[in-house]
């Protein structure tokens, strides 16, 4: 039987229905799991994603004249295979792709968490002879709490600068763990959230989706002396030990990631606070995942793939690495 | 226990002192006194008798989870440290209603204290009953406990000042109080931060008055009839105390070794009493300080026998004296202190020596003279001003340590091993090697020097350019040369190089090098016969 999926230099490919998922380099035909950078890039000839993802991938690469939006579900024929997007749980418009021909069902995972997320549609369990998954926390040190739990934790934090006149820098991914995070503290409290750029440009399409969060301000439309005494500031890794942080003045910092988990990672980063919240599986969803989905055949990309693989195998299952540039969640 | 965790959390997180002194004033507010005084026991670094090993609680976890080694030590690679590895790997997510009432005190007391006299199966039964009742935040800090490892990221010297304001006594107070030995018990914390000075312990020493490395110009420190200028001496800082008939020698450590050294303890009680001397322990004969190695066979013995007590012969050279007639005299002049030590210890004798004073005319006279530290076993001067208090801990101003110059050596990087704590994940323990014959031989491990820049830029390199694994250690291309510095040298038959460095570490990162530009095996046995030479008076 030939593979559904293999791997050349450009993605994962499928022969069959000649295209990639998410690929890395220009292709013809790209079918795109979700928005985040190092699975939609630009360059394509014809895009394939969800109606959810569309508008968030072209704000990010600008409009695609060949662009096609499914609904999760919605089948659509490459050729001789039939191919449908389900939701991944991993952020807004997250999708797993489903391959099926004569031969079975394959199924790519993309990135996905099954923990609950307000700011998405959940996981979704779609059966299959072969699964693709990411292993980005692949390690079974990786466990996470309810998202609730950690916004009450954040809560706990904005409340305690609140009463000391300092400001909290929440730092987090600005596609996906920022709405969450809003989304979750929408259900705590109504106080307003500010933002940089970054993340501010990104509420639109979450708003426009329908899902409830804080009310947020962007710090651009604030006078350079505001006061930002109690306040909570949302910001991307790449802002932190930046200039831009001098107006919050007196602040702490935090940073909402799964890597928080481990008190090395922590320390070394510098942070305050570290929150751990991830939108990738932990190491007990990666397990409960293949095994509902039935695969008997499972191969891993990125992050601790060895590891699973060969847990796996001892299990009697099929399992192997995929080396792809996925870079998961990043450690910055 | 969790107050004690998220104190130790907040310790850990935090590297601003006031962030660190507040956060020990808030735990030590709100406590009780019992829970208090085992919080500073471990705080000030005191250690319980390790209960359990890694090892075994590494082996309990893995019997009661049945999960597979290997799982276990791909998940400890990522993590660094036992305590948190297992802690994560059990983590059910909250302490029991039970577990959440009982203090720290307790815990100590009535459970992990006891595990001395029990079989390793009740232990067994015990811990993982423990781990069961904890989330993963307790649960590291119980593992921490059982294996005596907790190390708190915060210096004596806070924690002085934490308890100082609880109690609103001066800090030098709080730190004497400190000193010695003493229980973590309720009494003991009340009696810590009462406004009245309690029963002197006959025992407890002062806290030691420590030199800062000298920085800035000789010139700055004005007339050098002010100072006095004494060798500093490579040997154990001390304390020797003479009070109700009893002798107690300290070491800087804050540990007793007074049957360590029979032969000054016994000659010590012809002292008259109440009597406090501040000085070196050295190994010595022929009125010579011999090497740091010989006084070394001492430290470690549990019996001290004849053929070692003659092999190593000791000397206590006086510095100071911090209590004469049962009379604190720490707030008297150098001068005069010293003036009453050297009357004391002429008479004593024995193996009682004064540390000379140096006569020095002008500060040109003493770097010249300074460079014949090396041939007389020495570390280079001590500098003291003359009307000088003896204070507590390590305040600049009036007492300096001028150091020569450490030795160094080039050397190549050849293997790699992650560090732990802040440092696991990262490669950040070095070994490296000098050059023999046309091949590599290993010379000295070496952990710290490099900037976090560096240590990430190498760790980078280390990963692209591994050529074999032997479990954590990664044998790297030879190739990268740094200079190391290092205190001695001494010869050793358990290395290959057969030699062994003192103290060694990173002091640059010699990027114009290559490997063949590095040192020899050759070029340190010179300076290893060198120092044989000078020692033995050659």
């Amino acid at each position: 039987m030939t593979p559904l999926i293999i791997q050349d230099e450009k993605g994962l490919y499928c022969p069959a229905g000649d295209f990639y998922v998410d690929p890395w380099r220009p292709v013809e035909r790209a079918v795109i799991t979700h928005a985040h950078g190092d699975h939609a890039y630009s360059g394509h000839q014809a895009y394939f994603c969800t109606r959810l993802s569309s508008p968030i991938i072209q704000q990010r690469l600008g409009k695609l004249e060949r662009l096609k939006a499914l609904e999760y579900g919605e089948p659509i024929e490459f050729g001789p295979v039939r191919v449908s997007l389900h939701p991944a749980g991993h952020i807004l418009g997250s999708a797993q792709v489903r391959i099926e021909s004569k031969d079975g069902v394959w199924v790519v995972s993309g990135d996905y968490k099954r923990t609950f997320d307000p700011s998405c549609n959940p996981f979704e369990v779609v059966p299959c002879d072969t699964l693709i998954t990411e292993t980005t926390f692949g390690l079974p040190i990786y466990k996470w709490q309810p998202g609730e739990k950690v916004a009450q934790d954040i809560l706990a934090w904005w409340e305690t600068n609140r009463l000391a006149g300092k400001a909290c820098v929440l730092f987090c991914y600005a596609l996906g763990k920022a709405q969450r995070i809003l989304a979750e503290l929408a259900k705590l409290t109504d106080r307003p959230v500010y933002l940089h750029g970054a993340i501010a440009s990104l509420i639109p399409p979450y708003e426009a989706a329908g899902i409830r969060m804080l009310p947020t301000i962007p710090v651009s439309e604030m006078d350079k002396n505001h006061s930002y005494a109690g306040e909570l500031i949302l910001a991307p890794p790449s802002a932190f030990k930046s200039p831009w942080l001098r107006r919050f003045d007196p602040y702490e910092t935090g940073f909402a990631s799964g890597w928080m988990r481990v008190r090395g990672a922590k320390r070394r980063r510098g942070y305050d606070r570290g929150f751990v919240l991830s939108d990738h599986a932990d190491w007990s969803e990666l397990l409960q995942t293949i095994e509902e989905t039935g695969a008997h055949r499972v191969y891993a990309t990125h992050g601790n793939s060895d590891t699973l693989v060969r847990y796996l195998n001892e299990r009697g299952l099929e399992a192997s690495a995929l080396k792809t540039q996925y870079e998961g969640e990043q450690e910055e | 226990m969790k107050a004690f965790t998220t104190l130790y959390e907040k310790l850990d997180m935090t590297t601003s002192t006031n962030a660190k002194v507040l956060a020990m004033v808030n735990y030590f507010a709100t406590v009780p006194p019992q829970d208090a005084a085992w919080a500073l026991y471990f705080l000030t670094g005191r250690r319980l008798k390790r209960l359990i090993s890694s090892r075994m609680l590494r082996e309990w976890a893995l019997e009661m989870t049945g999960m597979p080694k290997w799982l276990y030590e791909d998940a400890y690679e990522a993590v660094g440290d036992t305590a948190e590895t297992i802690a994560l790997l059990l983590d059910g997510g909250r302490t029991t209603d039970e577990a959440e009432t009982i203090l720290l005190s307790e815990w100590m007391m009535q459970r992990i204290l006891p595990l001395q006299n029990m079989t390793e199966r009740e232990q067994y039964d015990a811990v993982t009953r423990w781990w069961k009742m904890l989330d993963m935040r307790e649960m590291f800090t119980l593992n921490k406990l059982l294996t005596g490892a907790l190390r708190v990221g915060v210096s004596q010297n806070l924690v002085v000042r934490a308890i100082a304001e609880i109690a609103e006594q001066p800090t030098a107070v709080i730190a004497h109080r400190l000193m010695g030995n003493w229980e973590p018990t309720e009494a003991f914390f009340i009696q810590l931060i009462s406004p009245e000075a309690e029963v002197s312990d006959i025992s407890r020493p002062y806290p030691f008055f420590l030199a800062s490395p000298l920085e800035q110009p000789l010139e700055t420190l004005g007339n050098p009839a002010d100072w006095l200028v004494e060798w500093k001496w490579d040997g154990i800082r001390s304390q020797l105390i003479r009070r109700g008939q009893e002798t107690h020698l300290w070491s800087r450590g804050e540990d007793l070794v007074t049957d360590r050294f029979p032969e000054i303890s016994d000659h010590a009680a012809l002292l008259p009493d109440g009597t406090v001397l501040d000085g070196e322990i050295l190994a010595f004969q022929n009125e010579k300080p011999l090497p740091f190695a010989v006084l070394q066979r001492r430290i470690g013995r549990k019996k001290l026998t004849k053929s070692i007590l003659e092999e190593a012969p000791v000397a206590f050279l006086a510095y100071d004296l911090l209590e004469f007639n049962h009379e604190d005299w720490r707030e008297k002049p150098l001068e005069q202190r010293r003036r009453q030590m050297e009357q004391l210890v002429h008479q004593l004798g024995g193996p009682f020596r004064v540390s000379p004073a140096v006569q020095v005319q002008s500060w040109e006279q003493a770097t010249v003279l300074r460079e014949e530290s090396r041939e007389r076993n020495v570390e280079g001067f001590m500098l003291k001003r003359l009307d000088s208090t003896y204070q507590a801990g390590r305040k600049r101003g009036t007492w300096w340590k001028w150091k020569i110059d450490p030795y160094t050596v080039d050397a190549v990087l050849i293997y790699a091993q992650a560090g732990s704590g802040r440092r696991a994940n990262l490669f950040t323990d070095y070994t490296f090697a000098v050059i023999h014959e046309g091949q590599l031989v290993p010379i000295a491990k070496a952990y710290s020097g490099l900037s976090d820049k560096e240590i990430q830029r190498l760790d980078n390199w280390i990963r692209r350019h591994t050529l074999d694994k032997y479990g954590p250690v990664r044998v790297v291309e030879p190739c990268h040369v740094f200079e190391l510095a290092f205190e001695g040298i001494a010869q050793s038959s358990r290395h290959k190089a057969g030699l062994a460095l003192r103290f060694p570490r990173i002091l640059r990162w010699r990027e114009d090098k290559t490997k063949d530009e590095a040192d020899t095996l050759e070029n340190l046995h010179q300076l290893l016969n060198n120092h044989i030479a000078i020692r033995e008076g050659a």
